[in-house]
């Protein structure tokens, strides 16, 4: 790790003015969970880490009008303790579970987990997150692409995005919310995620100055949701692919549906396809399987990750059958 | 001829065979036992180490001086000078012995390396990629494989495999040096602490600065041990460099190595994969055998298999191996070298063999036992793991595992190991205030060696184990060998039972005076000594040892010592079987139940004996299901070098584990070593449980979810 200065101030206004305008100058502390390896593996080499761990305003979950607030820095042990979160949102409780161990839960925080890198392995070994080798071709088409991503690779960023939470929020329609030196906005946490083209860009929606204050998940008015996870084991590891889904059903059948997948894209993957092929049926074996097959009619799998493609439509299957109750 | 060392009679015994818990356990669980890795001396340095980051290249130029100048750098120093080729990932170039971990990190950082690259092999698989990096062996035959086919009524052809795994000790390889004049010692992580510093002080003679040190110089201590599994026997260049920066400095220093350089230096099991044909009649008398095999251990390439395992005898046999070589971190010892890939390649194809039959394999492999060494054991051990299994109502014929998308299959492997004694010296000490020492240079791997020891020296000597000091783990005390190939409980319980004999005769001719009988009549029992037929003429134990007055007895045992006493074997069988589930729409295996039956003799404790067979069964879980070193041929980087996409299993992963020793039967042959034939068959077993579930043969291990889904797919079964 490279030596860095420390700071850890108190209000968030105060943290604002301690970030650099270039990424690298700068990095925010959270949890520390991602940011210490990534600092200890030499990926990131910042001059100055701000902890966000004294700003006790980013810690609350507030209900309001608007949906339920929760705070960046509410750690993800937290956000499964919460009553509310409990009652209103299955599907994300049952995400923030399969973050798998007790000590990356007790540590790690809600933002931490939007804002985390990605995991793929050419990042992480140093050669860039649009891998290149020494002569500039893309490492990943021809390398070790089992995990990559099977839909929205045919740009340069075929990583899949790592947040387990993003799917969920995307299908319950969640906002984040983000503050800098010159006010704050709020992005859909759809658009937050994003598919970097080159080199200079991240893969979320944040500039090096700003600060992710927390997340505002809307009032379910009881749309049956669920996420299901494939993971090769129960412990300490990643999904192989998620899928989030969230129905508003009138009657038996479906009214509207959001069908999101998780570690599939560069991003979450909110499938347009799937919830066509959803609207005004009922829920059963075969019209989920329908709805899986619609979601990943456009993969692009890779050399080695055909069989992801298999993995996502049993996870779409199966989110939806437990969200009819039919698991 | 019985004589007094040998081991008590089954009814006589009070500790040995018993279930007892291990010594250290509330030293571990409370973190107040000390690793090397915990060592940390007043005014240490830190050495970490610098490796090549390239597969193969050959160092063009190497810079040290920006590293010397750095702050609290004390000592650099250059492993691989310029004009040396590397061959794998992870080779040591240099080292930095700095004030603190993180400043000796720095300075590595500090040393500027130039390099030519290479060209690099890290994949061996595919052996028509392997170009020029192979050699292949002569053909071996036996009796006449073309006629042992064509007297078979099936004849099966198939593809196995099983990849390289690394050994993901718990505590990483490396050690403390610390020198006081010229005497140095060693606090070391090591499966040898009676032969590391004798290897150090060779070649420490062999440089003008150090040319006075001798092995006497060096003290190797190993109070506790975070897991060896055959990886370390040596001294390793990280252990010389640490020592030479000690003397250098004149201050202690620490180097462990870190986690990734664990993974892509310090060891791997090689690979084998293999193209096997076997033939059989009706009844399943297998006929004949038919194996290309090819293997890489890293840039020696790999030795040939030693198939068809366990089942040697099959008539007629014809094998060819290649070995490849590959620029990726060299092969080491690892818990039952060759027997596991052995095991994956035999009894997959065997069992594939079985399905052709339609015979159910428990059948089918009873059937060939007369093909085996100790047919007798196995079919014992295979009748009682099936009553453990409840193989009769778990086996169904292939493919008839379920009606759902869960699958449930069962299957089995076969395995033997030596596990001989090793030489080994203890010496008991009995003080004139009742306290008894133990001492062997010797040290417990976390197998529970100290536990083992204790047991036989109480036993022998009639008082509560607590009444034993054990003293193991530093060089200084009576030489004991190396912890490998199983060969350490039959070479300590040995020792220290002679020990033990010696040590009791001498204090029963102290005090058979003062019981007014001669030595040969007592016995020492239950904490007293009394005189044998007569317990009202006894003595405490601490009278007894009170009438040494001033004096101590002080006893050396030896193995071996065949004269004295028949204490140890060497040989064992031993079966598993497994039981699993497979989610057929995501190809993910889950182990649900596991059952060993092992022979080993005499088991000393039974509970630690266990211990081996549960870690044995989780270890094999793992290499069945998740491990993998995966590299990318494009830049010969190892991608997972890392805890986390190197895949372990936890708790949750491995399902109910039922082990039966096969305790009374065989313990008239002594003791046999234990560590290694548990950890051999699990992914035969469990390669077999999911061929059973899913009816079709997943060809290589790991079995991950794109292999099994592969296989259902090829198979028709999707
Ligand atoms: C083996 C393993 C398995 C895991 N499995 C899963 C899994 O299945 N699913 C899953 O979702 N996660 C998983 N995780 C990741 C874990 O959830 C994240 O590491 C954690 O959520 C990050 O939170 P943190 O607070 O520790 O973030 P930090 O490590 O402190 O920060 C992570 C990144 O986000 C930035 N950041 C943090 N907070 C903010 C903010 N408020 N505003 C702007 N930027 C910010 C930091 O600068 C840094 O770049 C796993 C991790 C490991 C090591």
């Amino acid at each position: 790790m490279q030596a860095f200065e420390y700071s850890k101030p108190t209000t968030t206004k105060e943290a604002l003015g301690m970030l650099g305008a270039q990424w690298g100058e700068t990095d925010i502390l959270a949890g520390g969970t991602d940011l210490l390896s990534l600092m200890k593996d030499y990926v990131h080499t910042p001059k100055r880490v701000v902890s966000l761990s004294g700003i006790k305003e980013l810690k609350l979950i507030k209900s309001a009008a608007d949906g339920l607030h929760i705070g960046a820095m509410v750690t993800i042990e937290e956000l499964l303790e919460n009553a509310q979160v409990r009652k209103e949102y299955a599907s994300l409780v049952q995400a923030a579970r399969g973050i798998s161990s007790p000590q990356i839960r007790a540590m790690g925080t809600v933002g931490g987990d939007l804002c985390q890198r990605p995991r793929c392995w050419y990042f992480r070994k140093g050669f860039g997150l649009l891998p290149r080798d020494s002569r500039g071709r893309d490492l990943v088409p021809n390398g070790e692409n089992r995990y990559h991503a099977i839909l929205g690779n045919s740009g340069p960023a075929k990583f899949v995005s790592a947040s387990s939470l993003a799917p969920a929020l995307v299908a319950l329609g969640a906002k984040v919310t983000i503050a800098s030196a010159s006010g704050n906005r709020t992005v859909d946490v759809e658009k937050f995620f994003m598919a970097p083209t080159d080199a200079s860009t991240r893969e979320v929606d944040l500039k090096p100055n700003e600060i992710l204050t927390g997340i505002v998940v809307p009032v379910a008015g009881g749309a049956k949701q669920a996420t299901y996870e494939v993971r090769q084991k129960e412990a300490l590891d990643w999904p192989l692919a998620t899928a989030s889904v969230a129905l508003k059903m009138s009657g038996s059948t479906v009214q509207s549906a959001k069908v999101v997948l998780g570690h599939v894209a560069p991003t979450p993957w909110n499938s347009a396809e799937a919830a066509q092929a959803l609207a005004g049926k009922a829920i059963n074996e075969s019209t989920a399987k329908v709805a899986a097959d619609a979601a990943l009619a456009r993969a692009t799998p890779l050399s080695q990750n055909a069989y992801k493609v298999q993995l996502a439509k049993v996870a779409v299957k199966r989110a939806l059958l437990a969200a009819a109750g039919k698991a | 001829m019985p004589s007094k060392y040998d081991w008590p009679a089954e009814g006589k015994r009070s500790l040995i065979g018993k279930r007892i818990s291990r010594l250290d356990g509330p030293d571990k669980a409370s973190g107040r036992a000390r690793y090397a890795y915990d060592t940390n001396r007043p005014g240490g340095l830190v050495a970490k180490l610098l490796c090549s980051p390239h597969a193969h290249a050959k160092i063009t130029r190497i810079d040290t001086s920006e590293a010397e100048r750095a702050p609290g750098v004390r000592a650099v120093k250059v492993m691989a000078p310029a004009g040396t080729e590397v061959q794998w990932q992870g080779f040591e170039i240099a080292a930095v012995a700095a004030d603190t971990e993180e400043l000796a990190q720095d300075g590595v950082r500090k040393i500027k390396v130039e390099y030519e690259i290479l060209p690099h092999l890290v994949k061996e698989e595919d052996v028509s990629k392997a170009a020029n990096m192979i050699k292949p062996s002569a053909e071996e035959t036996k009796g006449n494989p073309d006629s042992g086919f064509s007297e078979a009524d099936a004849v099966h052809e198939g593809y196995y495999g099983i990849n390289t795994i690394t050994h993901c000790c718990l505590e990483s390889h490396g050690q403390v040096a610390e020198w006081n004049g010229d005497n140095c010692t060693l606090y070391a992580s090591t499966q040898a602490l009676g032969r590391i510093g004798g290897d150090l002080a060779k070649v420490l003679g062999a440089e003008p600065a150090t040319a006075n040190i001798k092995p006497a110089n060096i003290r190797v201590i190993t109070e506790y041990m975070g897991g060896g599994f055959g990886s370390k026997f040596s001294i390793d260049k990280w252990g010389i460099v640490c020592a030479q920066f000690s003397k250098q400095t004149g201050k202690p220093v620490k180097l462990m190595l870190d986690r990734d350089q664990e993974l892509l230096m310090a060891g791997m099991r090689p690979s084998d994969y293999a193209k096997i044909k076997l033939g059989a009649k009706k009844d399943g008398t297998i006929t004949a055998w038919q194996h290309e095999s090819w293997s890489t251990g890293g840039p020696g390439g790999g030795g040939a298999p030693p198939i068809p395992y366990v089942f040697t005898e099959i008539p007629n046999q014809r094998k060819r191996h290649i070995a490849v070589s590959t620029h990726t971190g060299p092969a080491r010892a690892w818990r039952a070298p060759n027997h596991p890939q052995a095991a994956a390649l035999t009894m997959c194809a065997m069992d594939d063999l079985a399905a052709k039959l339609n015979m159910n394999p428990l059948d089918f492999f009873i059937k060939n036992l007369p093909l085996t060494a100790r047919g007798d054991v196995y079919k014992a051990e295979l009748l009682k793991g099936a009553e453990l299994m409840d193989w009769k109502t778990k086996w169904h014929p292939r493919g008839q595992g379920g009606n759902g998308y869960l699958k449930r299959g069962v299957g089995l492997s076969l395995h033997t190991w030596g596990g001989r004694a090793h030489d080994s010296d203890c010496r008991i000490v009995i003080n004139s205030d009742g306290s008894v020492q133990a001492q062997l240079g010797s040290q417990d791997l976390g197998t529970g060696t100290r536990t083992v020891i204790g047991i036989v020296a109480a036993e022998t000597l009639g008082i509560p184990l607590s009444g034993v000091q054990v003293q193991i783990g530093d060089s200084n005390y009576p030489p004991s060998g190396a912890s490998g190939g199983s060969t350490t409980v039959g070479g300590v319980s040995s020792s220290t039972r002679r020990a033990s004999v010696k040590a009791l005769d001498k204090l029963f001719e102290a005090v058979a005076p003062s019981l007014g009988t001669t030595a040969d009549k007592l016995v020492a029992r239950d904490g007293r000594i009394h005189v044998e037929g007569d317990p009202s003429k006894s003595l405490t134990w601490k009278a007894a040892c009170a009438k040494l007055g001033t004096k101590s007895i002080s006893e050396i045992g030896r193995q071996p010592a065949r004269d004295e006493g028949n204490l140890n074997d060497n040989g064992v069988g031993g079966i598993q079987m497994a039981e699993v589930e497979v989610d057929t729409e995501t190809g993910i295996v889950s182990v649900k139940k596991m059952v060993a039956v092992q022979d080993c003799g005499l088991i000393i404790d039974v509970k630690t004996a266990e211990s081996q067979c549960y870690g044995a069964m989780i270890m094999g879980v793992c290499a069945a299901l998740y491990e993998e070193r995966i590299f990318d041929q494009q830049t010969g980087t190892m991608l997972n070098a890392d805890m986390e996409f190197y895949k372990l299993s936890g708790i949750a992963d491995v399902g109910d584990m039922v082990v039966h020793m096969m305790t009374g039967v065989y313990d008239g042959r002594g003791v046999i070593g234990l560590g290694e034939p548990p950890a051999i068959s699990p992914p035969a077993a469990i390669s077999n449980a999911v061929a059973n579930a899913i009816g079709v043969r997943v060809p290589t291990i790991p079995l991950t979810p794109d292999k099994v889904l592969a296989a259902l797919e090829k198979g028709g079964r999707a």
